[in-house]
C-alpha cells in the first residue's frame, strides 16, 4: 500500500479544518517545538554562545605588565600580532601538518574502504568491527602507545639494532607527530568513506564496463563521484581536529615543533597573555569555519 | 550488491595488501602496549617476565583511583544530561518548525567543528568571569565545571546522531498514530521513541566516550583535586613512559572495547528493526 492511498481516505477531516483552525494548530505546534528546544537552546546559549562571546571580547582587551588581563583600553594589538613572522611560521607548520595528515589518511583509507565495501557481507562486518575498535578507543592511550613504540629502548629501535641498523630516533620530531596524527585520525577517514562506498549500487560499474569503459575510467567517472560526500566528510573530520591538535604534539613532539594548539595553550598557562591567546583561538576558529563552508560548497557543486 | 566473481587481478591483490598493512598499523601499537603492561621490569623497554604487578600497583595508587572515580562521576552526569537534551534538540529540529530554528540549528553544529583548544579557552574564560562576578559563593573550578563543559560539547553529537535516525524514519508511522487519535506526546512515547532508541543509545555512547576521552577542555576547567583519569595520565605521560601508565592505558582501552561491543549489539538491533520496518 502506498502512502498516497492512505492519505486519500480521511477527506471528511479536511472539511472541518478551517484556515483559522489550521493556523492556530500550526502556532500551537511551533510553540511546542520551541518549548522542546528551549532547555538545550538555553544551555547552548549560556555555556557555548556566551563563552564564545567572552573570548571575542577578551581578544580586544589589554594585557597589563604583570600578565593580568585588563578589560579596558580596547585595542587591536592582539590581532596585529597575528601577522608576526613567528605566528605565521607556527600557522604554516600546523596547516602543512594538517594537510599532510589528511592527504595520507585519504590515500590509505580510500583503497581500504573500497576493499571493505567489495567483500562479502560476512567479511565486511568483521572488517567494519576492526575499524570501529580503534575509532572508539581512547585517543590519549593510542597516542601514548607510539611513545612506547618509538622510544629509545622501544621495540622499533630494538628491531632496527638487532638487524644491525642504527637505533631509530624519531621521537620528539615532526615525523613522530605526523605518525601519531595519522594513526589517531585514520578511522575518522575510513568510516565515512566506507559508509559512502557500501551504499553504492555496483551494477552502475557493470553498466559502465558494458559500455567499454576501462576499470580506471569506470572508477573515475562513477565510483569516485558517488563516494565524494564520504571523501569530504572524512577530510573535514581529519583536517579540523589535526589543525588544532594539542595532545599528539604534546606527547610525541619536541620543543622545536610548536603548533597552533600548544601555542594557544601556552598563552593561557605559561605566557599569560589571554588577549593574544583569545585572538589566536578566534582566528583559528574563523579559518576553520570558512574552510568548512568553502569545502562543503565546492564539494556539493562537484556532485 | 553482486560484485561478480572475477579472477584475482593485480588491483585486487594491491587492495588486499593495503588492507592488511593498515590493519597491522592500527593494531600493532595496541598489541605492543598490551604485552608491555604485563612486563615485571621497572624499565619499560626491557622484558623480564610476565606479571600482573603493575595492575596491582594501579589499584593501590590513590591518585589514579581518585581520578578514575572523578572520570566516572563526570561521565555519568554529562552522558545523562546531554542524551536527554540532545534527543530533545533532534526532535525539535526535525519534527517542528518554529521561529529562530535556523539560528538554533547553526548553534547546535558549532560545538562539533570547534577545535578542542578553542573550546577549552572559552570555558576557562567563561567560568573565571562568572566566578569573579558572583564573587565567591563557594563556587570554584571542579567536577561541576568539568561536567558543564562536557555537556556543552556532547549535546550536539547526540543531537546529530539522533536527528539522522529521525530523518530516516518513515513519517507515515507517526501519521498513523496521529490518525488513531494519539496526541503528540503519546505518539512520541509509543512510536517515535522506540524507533529511535538505538540511535539514542548510540548518541549516549558517543557522549560517554567523548567525556571519558577529553583531555584538553578538562585540563583547563579542572580544579585542585578534581583531575579526571585522562588528564592525570596525560600529566604522567608528559614526564615519561612508566609501566604503571601501560597498565592504566590497557584498562582504559579495555573499557573502550567493552563500549564498542555494547554499541555493536545496539547496531545489530537497529539493523534488525529497520529491516522489519521496511518490509
Amino acid at each position: 500500500m502506498s502512502p498516497t492511498e492512505l492519505q486519500e481516505s480521511p477527506t471528511d477531516v479536511v472539511e472541518v479544518a478551517t484556515p483559522k483552525l489550521e493556523r492556530d494548530a500550526r502556532r500551537a505546534d511551533a510553540r511546542r517545538g520551541f518549548l522542546i528546544a528551549s532547555p538545550s537552546l538555553f544551555y547552548l546559549i549560556l555555556f557555548f554562545a556566551i563563552p564564545l562571546g567572552i573570548v571575542f571580547v577578551y581578544s580586544f582587551a589589554t594585557r597589563s605588565s604583570t600578565g593580568l588581563t585588563l578589560l579596558e583600553g580596547w585595542n587591536l594589538d592582539s590581532y596585529r600580532r597575528l601577522w608576526d613572522p613567528l605566528v605565521g611560521e607556527i600557522a604554516f607548520r600546523s596547516l602543512l601538518l594538517a594537510t599532510t595528515t589528511t592527504a595520507i589518511c585519504l590515500l590509505v583509507s580510500y583503497p581500504l574502504a573500497y576493499y571493505m565495501a567489495t567483500r562479502t557481507a560476512r567479511t565486511r562486518t568483521i572488517l567494519f568491527v576492526l575499524v570501529m575498535i580503534p575509532f572508539w578507543s581512547n585517543f590519549l592511550v593510542r597516542t601514548y602507545a607510539w611513545r612506547v613504540l618509538l622510544g629509545t629502548e622501544g621495540p622499533i629501535s630494538q628491531i632496527s639494532e638487532a638487524l644491525g641498523g642504527d637505533p631509530i630516533r624519531i621521537l620528539f620530531t615532526n615525523t613522530a607527530v605526523l605518525i601519531g596524527l595519522v594513526y589517531g585520525f585514520l578511522p575518522f577517514m575510513v568510516l565515512p568513506l566506507y559508509a559512502s562506498l557500501e551504499r553504492m549500487d555496483w551494477s552502475l560499474i557493470e553498466a559502465g564496463r558494458d559500455l567499454y569503459a576501462t576499470g580506471w575510467t569506470a572508477f573515475r567517472k562513477i565510483t569516485l563521484p558517488i563516494s565524494m560526500p564520504g571523501v569530504i566528510a572524512g577530510s573535514i573530520l581529519v583536517f579540523i581536529p589535526t589543525l588544532g591538535a594539542y595532545v599528539t604534539p604534546a606527547i610525541l613532539g619536541g620543543a622545536r615543533t610548536t603548533l597552533l594548539g600548544d601555542y594557544i595553550v601556552s598563552q593561557f598557562l605559561a605566557a599569560r597573555n589571554q588577549p593574544f591567546g583569545s585572538a589566536l583561538s578566534f582566528a583559528v576558529l574563523a579559518v576553520m569555519l570558512v574552510a568548512t563552508i568553502i569545502y562543503f560548497r565546492s564539494g556539493a557543486r562537484n556532485l | 550488491m553482486s560484485v561478480g566473481v572475477r579472477p584475482k587481478s593485480p588491483t585486487e591483490r594491491l587492495l588486499a595488501a593495503n588492507a592488511w598493512l593498515v590493519f597491522a598499523f592500527l593494531y600493532a601499537p595496541i598489541v605492543v602496549l598490551a604485552v608491555f603492561s604485563f612486563n615485571d621490569n621497572n624499565n619499560v623497554g626491557i622484558w623480564t617476565e610476565f606479571s600482573f604487578r603493575w595492575y596491582g600497583e594501579m589499584f593501590q595508587n590513590a591518585p589514579v583511583m581518585n581520578a578514575l572515580k572523578n572520570s566516572l562521576i563526570v561521565a555519568a552526569v554529562s552522558t545523562t544530561v546531554s542524551t536527554v537534551l540532545g534527543t530533545a534538540t533532534a526532535v525539535a529540529l526535525e519534527r517542528y518548525r518554529f521561529r529562530g530554528q535556523r539560528l538554533f540549528d547553526g548553534l547546535v553544529y558549532m560545538p562539533v567543528i570547534i577545535p578542542d583548544v578553542t573550546m577549552a579557552v572559552m570555558m576557562l574564560l567563561f567560568f573565571a568571569s562568572a566566578f569573579r562576578m558572583t564573587g565567591g559563593f563557594g563556587l570554584s573550578f571542579g567536577l561541576g565545571t568539568i561536567s558543564l563543559s562536557h555537556i556543552a560539547f556532547s549535546i550536539s553529537f547526540v543531537a546529530i546522531v539522533v536527528r539522522a535516525r529521525l530523518g530516516q524514519l518513515d513519517p507515515s508511522l507517526e501519521e498513523a498514530a496521529a490518525d488513531l487519535y494519539a496526541g503528540r506526546w503519546m505518539t512520541f512515547r509509543k512510536v517515535t521513541l522506540p524507533l529511535i532508541a538505538p540511535a539514542v543509545a548510540g548518541g549516549a555512547l558517543l557522549a560517554l566516550t567523548l567525556s571519558l576521552d577529553d583531555v584538553v577542555v578538562t585540563s583547563f576547567v579542572a580544579g585542585p583535586g578534581s583531575t579526571t583519569l585522562p588528564v592525570y595520565v596525560f600529566g604522567l605521560v608528559r614526564r615519561g613512559v612508566t609501566p604503571l601508565i601501560n597498565a592504566v592505558s590497557m584498562v582504559m582501552l579495555t573499557a573502550s572495547m567493552v563500549l564498542v561491543a555494547v554499541s555493536l549489539v545496539f547496531q545489530r538491533e537497529r539493523g534488525g528493526r529497520s529491516v522489519s520496518g521496511d518490509a
